[in-house]
């Protein structure tokens, strides 16, 4: 095994073990907005050294550059796409879970899980 | 070395199928979506790592381009759809 496959082996490893912890985040993380630090941040890592691995392992050519474009566009689109889809989270009324009981400025409106939907009824949103 | 990438493959597929739980038993409908995304997101590494184990990473590459690409298009365009439907609302009444 020369140099640049022991490399590459070990920034694919990297890469699978950052997206093994935004799995489980997104699993047991208690929120939405806390879930998207999972796939915000931990995904994206993971995603940008998988595929630095694989350019890696690839070499210099037109394979490795087509690699970095593909990592470019990750990092530049996925977080993008996850504060999009928590601004519209936000924006439809879903509150934040906050530990051990209601929101402290609203403390009459129920705040479980289960009672969170989209269609919250408030009045007084944005 | 192309042992190694299989093995990281397998260990990807368990990985991916993990925020499915997510997809299924979410509470809301945002944790759905997220969870949709981020298997969307992480099947980009497995496609190329199919790429390798084929030896035609050239042609999965774009694969996995055209793949983020509409990833990243369906979710604007869900977030889009889901942002402030009372005020669509307003607006459609009025």
């Amino acid at each position: 095994m020369t140099v640049f496959q022991v490399v590459s082996l070990v920034l694919v490893s990297a890469g699978a073990f950052f997206l093994l912890v935004g799995s489980l985040g997104i699993v047991r993380l208690p929120d939405f907005y806390s879930r998207t630090h999972a796939t915000g941040k931990s995904d994206t890592l993971g995603l940008m050294l998988a595929l630095l691995g694989l350019a890696v392992h690839e070499g210099l050519g037109i394979n490795s550059a087509k690699l970095l474009v593909a990592i470019v566009f990750v990092a530049l689109t996925n977080p993008v796409g996850t504060h999009a889809l928590t601004r519209a989270a936000y924006q439809s009324g879903l509150r934040p879970w906050f530990k051990g009981g209601p929101v402290p400025e609203d403390p009459t409106e129920r705040n479980t899980e289960a009672e969170a939907g989209i269609d919250v009824p408030g009045e007084g949103e944005r | 070395m192309d042992r190694a990438f299989v093995v990281i493959a397998v260990a990807l597929t368990i990985i991916i199928a993990i925020p499915s739980f997510r997809v299924i038993a979410g509470p809301t409908l945002f944790d759905r979506l997220l969870g949709a995304g981020a298997i969307g997101t992480k099947t980009l590494v497995l496609i190329c790592l199919v790429g390798v184990m084929y030896g035609r990473l050239d042609m999965f590459i774009d694969i996995t381009v055209a793949y983020a690409i509409l990833n990243f298009i369906g979710n604007l365009a869900i977030a889009k759809y889901f942002t402030n439907p009372k005020t669509e609302d307003r607006e459609g009444a009025s």
